[in-house]
Protein backbone atom coordinates (compact mmCIF):
# COMPACT_ATOMS: atom_id res chain seq x y z
CA UNK A 1 0.00 0.00 0.00
CA UNK A 2 1.64 3.41 -1.19
CA UNK A 3 0.30 6.11 1.55
CA UNK A 4 1.64 8.78 -0.69
CA UNK A 5 -0.45 7.83 -3.51
CA UNK A 6 -3.39 7.32 -1.26
CA UNK A 7 -2.89 10.82 0.20
CA UNK A 8 -2.10 12.81 -2.88
CA UNK A 9 -5.59 10.76 -4.30
CA UNK A 10 -7.44 12.25 -1.15
CA UNK A 11 -6.37 15.63 -1.66
CA UNK A 12 -6.92 15.80 -5.81
CA UNK A 13 -10.97 14.23 -4.56
CA UNK A 14 -10.81 17.44 -2.27
CA UNK A 15 -11.17 19.43 -4.90
CA UNK A 16 -13.92 17.96 -6.19
CA UNK A 17 -15.21 18.06 -2.76
CA UNK A 18 -14.69 21.59 -2.38
CA UNK A 19 -16.63 22.50 -5.63
CA UNK A 20 -19.77 20.74 -4.09
CA UNK A 21 -19.77 22.55 -1.09
CA UNK A 22 -18.99 26.15 -2.11
CA UNK A 23 -22.26 26.76 -3.80
CA UNK A 24 -23.84 25.28 -0.37
CA UNK A 25 -21.58 27.50 1.67
CA UNK A 26 -22.72 30.59 -0.15
CA UNK A 27 -26.35 30.29 0.11
CA UNK A 28 -26.05 29.77 4.05
CA UNK A 29 -23.37 32.26 4.66
CA UNK A 30 -25.05 35.25 2.94
CA UNK A 31 -28.92 34.50 3.34
CA UNK A 32 -28.71 31.59 6.07
CA UNK A 33 -30.14 29.29 3.56
CA UNK A 34 -29.64 25.82 4.06
CA UNK A 35 -30.08 24.34 0.19
CA UNK A 36 -31.41 20.72 0.66
CA UNK A 37 -31.94 20.47 -2.65
CA UNK A 38 -27.96 21.38 -3.53
CA UNK A 39 -27.02 17.80 -4.30
CA UNK A 40 -29.95 17.30 -6.61
CA UNK A 41 -28.84 20.46 -8.61
CA UNK A 42 -25.57 19.05 -9.04
CA UNK A 43 -27.09 16.23 -10.35
CA UNK A 44 -29.69 18.20 -12.62
CA UNK A 45 -26.46 20.18 -13.62
CA UNK A 46 -24.54 17.07 -15.19
CA UNK A 47 -28.14 15.72 -16.40
CA UNK A 48 -28.02 19.13 -18.53
CA UNK A 49 -24.71 18.31 -19.35
CA UNK A 50 -25.63 15.16 -20.77
CA UNK A 51 -28.16 16.27 -23.05
CA UNK A 52 -25.93 18.96 -24.19
CA UNK A 53 -23.10 16.86 -25.12
CA UNK A 54 -25.48 14.15 -26.49
CA UNK A 55 -27.86 16.81 -28.28
CA UNK A 56 -24.97 19.35 -29.95
CA UNK A 57 -22.57 16.60 -29.99
CA UNK A 58 -20.38 18.65 -27.47
CA UNK A 59 -17.62 17.38 -25.80
CA UNK A 60 -17.76 17.58 -21.88
CA UNK A 61 -15.83 20.29 -21.22
CA UNK A 62 -16.73 22.84 -23.88
CA UNK A 63 -20.55 21.91 -22.46
CA UNK A 64 -19.74 24.10 -19.48
CA UNK A 65 -20.22 26.44 -22.00
CA UNK A 66 -24.11 26.10 -21.82
CA UNK A 67 -24.28 24.44 -18.69
CA UNK A 68 -22.97 27.81 -16.57
CA UNK A 69 -25.53 30.25 -18.40
CA UNK A 70 -27.97 27.67 -17.95
CA UNK A 71 -27.85 26.90 -14.05
CA UNK A 72 -27.02 30.77 -13.53
CA UNK A 73 -29.80 31.41 -14.68
CA UNK A 74 -31.52 28.51 -12.98
CA UNK A 75 -30.00 29.83 -9.93
CA UNK A 76 -31.09 33.28 -10.10
CA UNK A 77 -35.06 32.21 -10.98
CA UNK A 78 -35.27 29.79 -7.93
CA UNK A 79 -33.91 32.38 -5.74
CA UNK A 80 -36.05 35.17 -7.09
CA UNK A 81 -39.08 32.95 -7.62
CA UNK A 82 -39.31 30.65 -4.83
CA UNK A 83 -36.72 30.60 -2.29
CA UNK A 84 -36.49 34.35 -1.37
CA UNK A 85 -40.36 34.15 0.01
CA UNK A 86 -39.13 31.89 2.87
CA UNK A 87 -36.63 34.06 4.37
CA UNK A 88 -36.49 36.53 6.74
CA UNK A 89 -38.10 34.35 9.62
CA UNK A 90 -36.38 30.87 10.54
CA UNK A 91 -34.45 28.39 9.35
CA UNK A 92 -36.96 26.32 9.02
CA UNK A 93 -39.11 27.25 6.29
CA UNK A 94 -36.28 27.21 3.48
CA UNK A 95 -34.99 24.05 4.72
CA UNK A 96 -38.34 22.62 4.20
CA UNK A 97 -38.98 23.98 0.54
CA UNK A 98 -35.81 23.28 -0.32
CA UNK A 99 -36.52 19.54 0.37
CA UNK A 100 -39.56 19.60 -1.12
CA UNK A 101 -36.98 20.96 -4.51
CA UNK A 102 -35.07 18.38 -3.79
CA UNK A 103 -37.59 15.33 -4.41
CA UNK A 104 -39.10 17.26 -7.05
CA UNK A 105 -35.75 17.17 -9.03
CA UNK A 106 -35.18 13.68 -8.30
CA UNK A 107 -38.41 12.69 -9.76
CA UNK A 108 -38.41 14.70 -12.72
CA UNK A 109 -35.24 13.48 -13.55
CA UNK A 110 -36.32 10.27 -12.98
CA UNK A 111 -39.36 10.78 -15.13
CA UNK A 112 -37.14 12.26 -17.91
CA UNK A 113 -34.14 10.31 -17.76
CA UNK A 114 -35.29 6.73 -16.30
CA UNK A 115 -33.05 5.38 -13.54
CA UNK A 116 -30.17 4.43 -15.72
CA UNK A 117 -26.53 5.04 -14.63
CA UNK A 118 -25.31 7.75 -16.54
CA UNK A 119 -21.56 9.11 -17.15
CA UNK A 120 -19.93 11.80 -19.61
CA UNK A 121 -17.27 10.80 -21.58
CA UNK A 122 -14.03 12.87 -22.10
CA UNK A 123 -11.69 10.90 -23.57
CA UNK A 124 -8.33 9.93 -23.24
CA UNK A 125 -7.98 12.59 -20.03
CA UNK A 126 -9.87 10.53 -18.04
CA UNK A 127 -7.31 7.87 -17.66
CA UNK A 128 -3.69 9.76 -18.72
CA UNK A 129 -1.27 10.23 -15.52
CA UNK A 130 1.78 12.45 -15.25
CA UNK A 131 4.39 10.19 -13.50
CA UNK A 132 6.88 12.03 -10.76
CA UNK A 133 10.17 11.71 -10.74
CA UNK A 134 9.58 9.59 -7.53
CA UNK A 135 7.74 7.48 -9.20
CA UNK A 136 4.16 8.62 -7.87
CA UNK A 137 1.74 8.17 -10.60
CA UNK A 138 -0.92 11.20 -10.87
CA UNK A 139 -4.26 11.52 -12.61
CA UNK A 140 -3.99 14.60 -15.33
CA UNK A 141 -8.01 14.48 -14.56
CA UNK A 142 -8.08 14.87 -10.89
CA UNK A 143 -5.20 17.19 -10.93
CA UNK A 144 -7.38 19.51 -13.88
CA UNK A 145 -10.23 19.49 -10.79
CA UNK A 146 -8.18 20.28 -8.30
CA UNK A 147 -6.25 22.79 -10.49
CA UNK A 148 -10.13 24.52 -11.23
CA UNK A 149 -11.31 24.35 -7.76
CA UNK A 150 -8.29 26.85 -6.88
CA UNK A 151 -9.24 29.36 -9.67
CA UNK A 152 -12.73 28.80 -8.94
CA UNK A 153 -11.75 29.46 -4.97
CA UNK A 154 -9.39 32.10 -5.57
CA UNK A 155 -12.01 34.09 -8.13
CA UNK A 156 -14.74 33.94 -5.50
CA UNK A 157 -12.01 34.93 -2.82
CA UNK A 158 -11.42 38.04 -5.37
CA UNK A 159 -15.13 38.69 -6.12
CA UNK A 160 -16.24 39.15 -2.56
CA UNK A 161 -12.98 41.08 -0.88
CA UNK A 162 -12.48 43.18 -4.07
CA UNK A 163 -15.97 44.33 -5.76
CA UNK A 164 -18.93 46.70 -4.97
CA UNK A 165 -21.42 42.89 -5.03
CA UNK A 166 -18.82 40.94 -3.01
CA UNK A 167 -19.19 44.48 -0.59
CA UNK A 168 -22.88 44.08 -1.12
CA UNK A 169 -22.74 40.29 0.12
CA UNK A 170 -20.73 40.50 2.91
CA UNK A 171 -22.54 43.33 4.22
CA UNK A 172 -26.49 41.55 3.92
CA UNK A 173 -24.93 38.53 5.24
CA UNK A 174 -23.58 40.83 8.49
CA UNK A 175 -27.10 42.35 8.40
CA UNK A 176 -29.67 42.36 6.12
CA UNK A 177 -32.13 44.89 7.20
CA UNK A 178 -29.56 47.56 7.78
CA UNK A 179 -28.37 46.70 3.77
CA UNK A 180 -31.60 47.05 2.70
CA UNK A 181 -31.76 50.72 4.47
CA UNK A 182 -28.80 51.66 2.83
CA UNK A 183 -29.92 50.83 -0.72
CA UNK A 184 -29.27 46.91 -1.48
CA UNK A 185 -31.76 45.38 -2.99
CA UNK A 186 -31.87 42.38 -0.89
CA UNK A 187 -34.31 40.11 -3.36
CA UNK A 188 -32.14 41.15 -6.58
CA UNK A 189 -28.68 40.34 -4.27
CA UNK A 190 -29.91 37.10 -3.07
CA UNK A 191 -31.22 35.34 -6.58
CA UNK A 192 -27.62 36.90 -7.52
CA UNK A 193 -25.93 34.78 -4.94
CA UNK A 194 -27.98 31.54 -5.80
CA UNK A 195 -26.70 32.31 -9.43
CA UNK A 196 -23.42 32.67 -8.67
CA UNK A 197 -23.72 29.65 -6.40
CA UNK A 198 -24.85 27.63 -9.61
CA UNK A 199 -22.14 28.07 -11.33
CA UNK A 200 -19.83 26.78 -9.59
CA UNK A 201 -22.26 23.75 -8.31
CA UNK A 202 -22.60 23.52 -12.56
CA UNK A 203 -18.52 23.17 -12.48
CA UNK A 204 -18.90 20.22 -9.86
CA UNK A 205 -21.53 18.36 -11.67
CA UNK A 206 -19.59 18.38 -14.76
CA UNK A 207 -16.76 17.32 -13.27
CA UNK A 208 -18.52 14.64 -11.49
CA UNK A 209 -19.79 13.83 -14.34
CA UNK A 210 -16.88 12.99 -16.34
CA UNK A 211 -15.47 11.50 -12.81
CA UNK A 212 -17.80 8.82 -11.74
CA UNK A 213 -21.21 7.87 -13.01
CA UNK A 214 -24.92 9.20 -12.07
CA UNK A 215 -28.04 8.87 -11.84
CA UNK A 216 -31.58 10.61 -10.95
CA UNK A 217 -30.98 9.46 -7.01
CA UNK A 218 -26.89 10.61 -6.62
CA UNK A 219 -27.76 13.84 -5.26
CA UNK A 220 -28.19 13.54 -1.93
CA UNK A 221 -24.58 11.96 -0.71
CA UNK A 222 -23.43 15.07 -2.77
CA UNK A 223 -25.20 17.36 -0.20
CA UNK A 224 -23.76 15.08 2.49
CA UNK A 225 -20.11 15.48 1.14
CA UNK A 226 -20.52 19.29 0.87
CA UNK A 227 -22.43 19.72 4.36
CA UNK A 228 -18.98 17.78 5.29
CA UNK A 229 -16.79 19.55 3.65
CA UNK A 230 -18.08 22.69 4.52
CA UNK A 231 -18.44 22.08 8.24
CA UNK A 232 -14.84 20.75 8.62
CA UNK A 233 -13.79 23.84 7.13
CA UNK A 234 -15.36 26.05 9.16
CA UNK A 235 -18.82 28.17 7.96
CA UNK A 236 -17.71 31.28 6.06
CA UNK A 237 -14.18 30.66 4.93
CA UNK A 238 -14.13 29.36 0.86
CA UNK A 239 -10.06 28.01 1.34
CA UNK A 240 -11.24 26.24 4.87
CA UNK A 241 -14.27 24.70 2.95
CA UNK A 242 -10.83 23.50 0.08
CA UNK A 243 -8.85 21.73 3.58
CA UNK A 244 -12.65 20.42 4.27
CA UNK A 245 -12.77 18.78 0.94
CA UNK A 246 -9.19 17.63 1.14
CA UNK A 247 -9.82 16.36 5.27
CA UNK A 248 -12.85 14.54 3.46
CA UNK A 249 -10.97 13.27 0.45
CA UNK A 250 -8.19 12.02 2.24
CA UNK A 251 -10.24 10.30 5.17
CA UNK A 252 -12.22 8.23 2.22
CA UNK A 253 -8.97 7.50 0.21
CA UNK A 254 -7.61 5.88 3.72
CA UNK A 255 -10.99 4.49 4.24
CA UNK A 256 -11.01 3.03 0.68
CA UNK A 257 -7.26 1.29 0.66
CA UNK A 258 -8.34 -0.14 3.81
CA UNK A 259 -11.18 -1.82 2.32
CA UNK A 260 -13.88 -0.61 -0.75
CA UNK A 261 -16.55 -0.96 2.31
CA UNK A 262 -14.79 1.45 4.47
CA UNK A 263 -14.63 4.72 1.88
CA UNK A 264 -17.47 6.54 2.47
CA UNK A 265 -17.66 5.74 6.24
CA UNK A 266 -14.29 6.82 6.67
CA UNK A 267 -15.63 10.76 5.62
CA UNK A 268 -18.21 10.53 8.08
CA UNK A 269 -16.19 9.61 10.85
CA UNK A 270 -13.55 11.96 9.79
CA UNK A 271 -16.47 14.49 9.99
CA UNK A 272 -17.90 13.01 13.30
CA UNK A 273 -14.08 13.28 14.68
CA UNK A 274 -13.69 17.25 13.59
CA UNK A 275 -17.43 17.84 14.95
CA UNK A 276 -16.29 16.72 18.34
CA UNK A 277 -12.51 17.86 18.42
CA UNK A 278 -13.70 21.51 16.88
CA UNK A 279 -17.36 21.84 16.30
CA UNK A 280 -16.64 25.33 14.93
CA UNK A 281 -14.57 23.73 12.20
CA UNK A 282 -11.24 23.92 11.37
CA UNK A 283 -11.28 27.73 9.53
CA UNK A 284 -14.53 29.58 11.26
CA UNK A 285 -15.13 33.10 10.15
CA UNK A 286 -18.45 33.71 11.72
CA UNK A 287 -19.29 36.02 14.33
CA UNK A 288 -22.02 36.27 16.66
CA UNK B 1 -42.51 73.52 -0.91
CA UNK B 2 -42.30 70.28 1.48
CA UNK B 3 -39.60 67.82 0.52
CA UNK B 4 -41.13 65.26 2.74
CA UNK B 5 -44.98 65.31 3.50
CA UNK B 6 -46.86 62.44 5.39
CA UNK B 7 -50.62 62.59 5.85
CA UNK B 8 -52.62 60.34 7.99
CA UNK B 9 -49.19 57.40 8.62
CA UNK B 10 -50.31 54.34 10.05
CA UNK B 11 -47.79 51.84 10.45
CA UNK B 12 -47.78 48.84 12.18
CA UNK B 13 -45.82 45.75 13.66
CA UNK B 14 -47.86 42.70 13.50
CA UNK B 15 -51.21 43.76 15.30
CA UNK B 16 -49.70 46.24 17.26
CA UNK B 17 -50.43 49.75 15.62
CA UNK B 18 -47.22 52.28 16.59
CA UNK B 19 -48.54 55.19 14.48
CA UNK B 20 -51.69 57.08 14.23
CA UNK B 21 -52.53 59.25 11.50
CA UNK B 22 -48.94 60.98 11.93
CA UNK B 23 -48.94 64.67 9.61
CA UNK B 24 -45.41 65.99 9.90
CA UNK B 25 -43.91 68.53 6.75
CA UNK B 26 -40.63 68.95 6.53
CA UNK B 27 -39.78 71.80 3.89
CA UNK B 28 -36.47 71.65 1.45
CA UNK B 29 -33.53 73.08 3.41
CA UNK B 30 -35.12 72.69 6.65
CA UNK B 31 -33.77 71.12 10.03
CA UNK B 32 -36.54 69.19 11.73
CA UNK B 33 -36.32 67.46 15.40
CA UNK B 34 -38.19 64.84 16.02
CA UNK B 35 -38.48 63.92 20.00
CA UNK B 36 -40.84 62.11 22.46
CA UNK B 37 -40.34 59.40 25.44
CA UNK B 38 -39.11 55.86 25.04
CA UNK B 39 -41.27 53.91 22.45
CA UNK B 40 -43.48 56.88 21.25
CA UNK B 41 -42.81 56.04 17.73
CA UNK B 42 -39.85 58.06 16.55
CA UNK B 43 -38.05 55.14 14.79
CA UNK B 44 -40.87 53.72 13.38
CA UNK B 45 -41.66 57.50 11.72
CA UNK B 46 -38.53 57.04 10.21
CA UNK B 47 -38.36 53.23 9.38
CA UNK B 48 -42.16 54.14 7.71
CA UNK B 49 -40.60 57.26 5.46
CA UNK B 50 -37.52 54.79 4.63
CA UNK B 51 -40.35 52.26 3.48
CA UNK B 52 -38.81 49.62 6.01
CA UNK B 53 -42.94 49.12 7.40
CA UNK B 54 -45.98 49.20 4.97
CA UNK B 55 -47.64 52.50 4.19
CA UNK B 56 -50.36 53.26 0.99
CA UNK B 57 -48.79 55.35 -1.68
CA UNK B 58 -50.17 58.89 0.12
CA UNK B 59 -49.19 58.09 3.55
CA UNK B 60 -45.53 59.49 2.32
CA UNK B 61 -44.73 62.25 -0.25
CA UNK B 62 -41.59 63.13 -0.98
CA UNK B 63 -40.69 65.74 -3.41
CA UNK B 64 -44.13 65.88 -4.95
CA UNK B 65 -43.99 61.58 -5.42
CA UNK B 66 -46.03 59.25 -3.20
CA UNK B 67 -43.59 56.97 -2.16
CA UNK B 68 -45.29 55.18 0.92
CA UNK B 69 -44.79 51.53 0.68
CA UNK B 70 -41.91 51.34 -1.83
CA UNK B 71 -39.21 49.21 -0.99
CA UNK B 72 -36.17 51.14 0.50
CA UNK B 73 -33.50 50.63 -1.91
CA UNK B 74 -35.97 52.26 -4.16
CA UNK B 75 -36.50 55.28 -1.63
CA UNK B 76 -32.45 55.61 -1.49
CA UNK B 77 -31.92 56.10 -5.00
CA UNK B 78 -34.89 58.96 -4.64
CA UNK B 79 -32.49 60.64 -1.94
CA UNK B 80 -33.21 59.99 1.05
CA UNK B 81 -30.68 58.40 3.51
CA UNK B 82 -30.48 57.29 7.40
CA UNK B 83 -28.14 57.33 10.13
CA UNK B 84 -29.74 53.96 11.89
CA UNK B 85 -30.10 53.65 15.72
CA UNK B 86 -27.33 52.28 17.14
CA UNK B 87 -25.32 52.38 14.19
CA UNK B 88 -25.43 49.52 12.66
CA UNK B 89 -22.53 49.86 10.75
CA UNK B 90 -21.41 46.19 9.39
CA UNK B 91 -18.81 44.34 11.45
CA UNK B 92 -17.05 42.77 8.84
CA UNK B 93 -16.51 45.60 6.89
CA UNK B 94 -13.50 47.68 7.05
CA UNK B 95 -14.50 51.45 7.64
CA UNK B 96 -13.88 52.35 3.96
CA UNK B 97 -16.09 49.51 2.83
CA UNK B 98 -18.74 50.56 4.96
CA UNK B 99 -18.96 53.85 3.26
CA UNK B 100 -18.59 52.62 -0.39
CA UNK B 101 -21.70 50.11 1.26
CA UNK B 102 -23.51 53.98 1.27
CA UNK B 103 -22.40 54.36 -2.61
CA UNK B 104 -24.16 51.39 -3.71
CA UNK B 105 -26.97 52.83 -5.68
CA UNK B 106 -25.15 55.17 -7.50
CA UNK B 107 -26.87 58.31 -6.63
CA UNK B 108 -24.59 61.16 -8.40
CA UNK B 109 -24.10 64.21 -6.65
CA UNK B 110 -21.11 65.39 -4.72
CA UNK B 111 -20.63 63.33 -1.82
CA UNK B 112 -17.69 60.96 -2.02
CA UNK B 113 -15.03 59.15 0.26
CA UNK B 114 -12.64 62.06 -0.18
CA UNK B 115 -15.19 64.66 1.16
CA UNK B 116 -16.13 62.33 3.71
CA UNK B 117 -12.68 61.69 4.79
CA UNK B 118 -12.12 65.69 4.72
CA UNK B 119 -15.60 65.96 6.84
CA UNK B 120 -14.64 63.34 9.19
CA UNK B 121 -10.99 63.06 9.37
CA UNK B 122 -10.23 60.53 11.94
CA UNK B 123 -12.01 57.88 9.33
CA UNK B 124 -9.25 58.58 7.02
CA UNK B 125 -6.63 57.57 9.35
CA UNK B 126 -8.30 54.22 10.09
CA UNK B 127 -9.86 53.35 6.98
CA UNK B 128 -8.55 50.26 6.78
CA UNK B 129 -9.62 48.72 9.89
CA UNK B 130 -12.45 47.07 10.32
CA UNK B 131 -15.77 49.22 11.80
CA UNK B 132 -16.47 47.50 14.81
CA UNK B 133 -12.94 48.14 15.94
CA UNK B 134 -13.59 51.95 16.39
CA UNK B 135 -14.90 53.99 19.57
CA UNK B 136 -18.44 54.76 19.74
CA UNK B 137 -18.14 58.69 18.44
CA UNK B 138 -16.50 57.47 15.23
CA UNK B 139 -18.51 55.06 14.69
CA UNK B 140 -21.10 57.18 13.95
CA UNK B 141 -19.24 59.54 12.17
CA UNK B 142 -18.61 56.21 10.04
CA UNK B 143 -22.48 55.66 10.26
CA UNK B 144 -23.09 59.30 9.21
CA UNK B 145 -20.40 58.99 6.75
CA UNK B 146 -22.31 56.12 5.22
CA UNK B 147 -25.50 57.94 4.94
CA UNK B 148 -24.20 60.49 3.21
CA UNK B 149 -22.20 58.22 0.40
CA UNK B 150 -26.00 58.04 -1.34
CA UNK B 151 -25.99 61.65 -1.63
CA UNK B 152 -29.33 62.34 0.12
CA UNK B 153 -31.50 65.60 0.10
CA UNK B 154 -33.61 64.45 2.49
CA UNK B 155 -31.45 62.57 5.53
CA UNK B 156 -32.79 60.99 8.75
CA UNK B 157 -31.14 60.60 12.15
CA UNK B 158 -31.51 58.60 14.69
CA UNK B 159 -30.33 58.67 18.10
CA UNK B 160 -26.71 60.46 17.31
CA UNK B 161 -26.40 60.87 21.01
CA UNK B 162 -26.86 57.04 22.10
CA UNK B 163 -24.33 55.93 24.01
CA UNK B 164 -21.83 58.53 23.19
CA UNK B 165 -19.68 60.15 25.30
CA UNK B 166 -20.31 64.34 25.51
CA UNK B 167 -17.64 65.59 23.60
CA UNK B 168 -18.12 63.05 20.94
CA UNK B 169 -21.58 63.69 20.91
CA UNK B 170 -20.94 67.70 20.16
CA UNK B 171 -18.32 66.61 17.53
CA UNK B 172 -21.14 64.79 15.79
CA UNK B 173 -23.52 67.61 16.51
CA UNK B 174 -20.96 70.36 14.55
CA UNK B 175 -20.73 68.18 11.95
CA UNK B 176 -24.40 68.37 11.50
CA UNK B 177 -24.53 71.79 10.97
CA UNK B 178 -22.06 71.65 8.48
CA UNK B 179 -24.25 68.84 6.38
CA UNK B 180 -27.16 71.11 6.98
CA UNK B 181 -25.48 73.95 5.65
CA UNK B 182 -24.28 72.69 2.65
CA UNK B 183 -28.43 72.36 2.35
CA UNK B 184 -29.20 68.58 3.44
CA UNK B 185 -32.82 68.84 4.57
CA UNK B 186 -32.31 66.66 8.34
CA UNK B 187 -34.35 65.08 10.01
CA UNK B 188 -33.23 63.94 13.46
CA UNK B 189 -34.78 61.89 15.97
CA UNK B 190 -33.08 62.63 19.96
CA UNK B 191 -33.96 61.90 23.30
CA UNK B 192 -32.00 64.76 24.27
CA UNK B 193 -34.21 67.57 24.00
CA UNK B 194 -32.03 70.91 24.49
CA UNK B 195 -29.73 68.92 21.92
CA UNK B 196 -32.49 68.69 19.76
CA UNK B 197 -34.03 71.94 19.86
CA UNK B 198 -30.85 73.80 19.52
CA UNK B 199 -29.92 71.92 16.13
CA UNK B 200 -32.95 72.13 14.33
CA UNK B 201 -35.82 75.01 12.78
CA UNK B 202 -39.01 72.92 14.19
CA UNK B 203 -39.78 69.69 15.89
CA UNK B 204 -42.34 67.60 16.36
CA UNK B 205 -43.16 65.75 19.82
CA UNK B 206 -44.39 62.27 19.49
CA UNK B 207 -46.57 60.42 22.01
CA UNK B 208 -47.91 56.99 21.64
CA UNK B 209 -47.50 57.37 17.94
CA UNK B 210 -49.65 60.27 17.54
CA UNK B 211 -47.67 63.99 17.28
CA UNK B 212 -48.71 65.85 20.18
CA UNK B 213 -47.00 69.44 20.01
CA UNK B 214 -44.97 70.99 17.07
CA UNK B 215 -43.33 74.29 16.58
CA UNK B 216 -40.74 76.24 16.26
CA UNK B 217 -37.74 75.33 17.82
CA UNK B 218 -36.97 78.51 18.95
CA UNK B 219 -40.15 79.63 20.71
CA UNK B 220 -40.84 76.36 23.46
CA UNK B 221 -42.96 76.41 26.22
CA UNK B 222 -40.99 74.22 28.40
CA UNK B 223 -44.36 73.45 30.57
CA UNK B 224 -45.86 72.41 26.90
CA UNK B 225 -43.42 70.15 25.73
CA UNK B 226 -43.17 68.47 29.56
CA UNK B 227 -46.78 67.90 28.74
CA UNK B 228 -46.24 66.66 25.53
CA UNK B 229 -43.43 64.41 26.03
CA UNK B 230 -44.99 62.38 29.04
CA UNK B 231 -48.77 62.83 28.30
CA UNK B 232 -49.34 64.27 32.20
Amino acid sequence: MNWLSILVQGVLLGGLYALFAIGLSLSFGIMRLVNIAHGDLIVLSAFVALVVVNGLGMPPFASLAVVIPAMFAVGYALQRGLLNYTLGGSLLPPLLVTFGVSVIIQNLLLEGFGAHVRRLQAGAIETESIVLPSGLAVGVFPLLVFAIAIVAIASLQLLFFRTGLGRAFRAASDDATTAELMGVDNRHLYALAMAIAMVFTALAGVLFAIRTTFDPASGPIRLIFAFEAVIIGGLGSFWGTLVGGMVLGIAQAIGAALSPTWQILAGHIAFLIVLIVKPSGLFPRTRE
Amino acid sequence: MSLLRTRGLRAFYGDFQALFDVDVDVADGETVAMIGANGAGKTTFLRAVMGALAAEPGMVVYDGHPIGGRSPHDIVRLGIAMVPEGRKLFPSLTVEENLLIGAYCRRPGHWNLERVFALFPMLAERRGIPADSLSGGQQQMAAIGRALMSNPRLLLCDELSLGLAPVAIKDIYACLAAIAAEGTTLVIVEQDIARALAASDRFYCIQEGRVALSGPADQVNRQAITTAYFGV
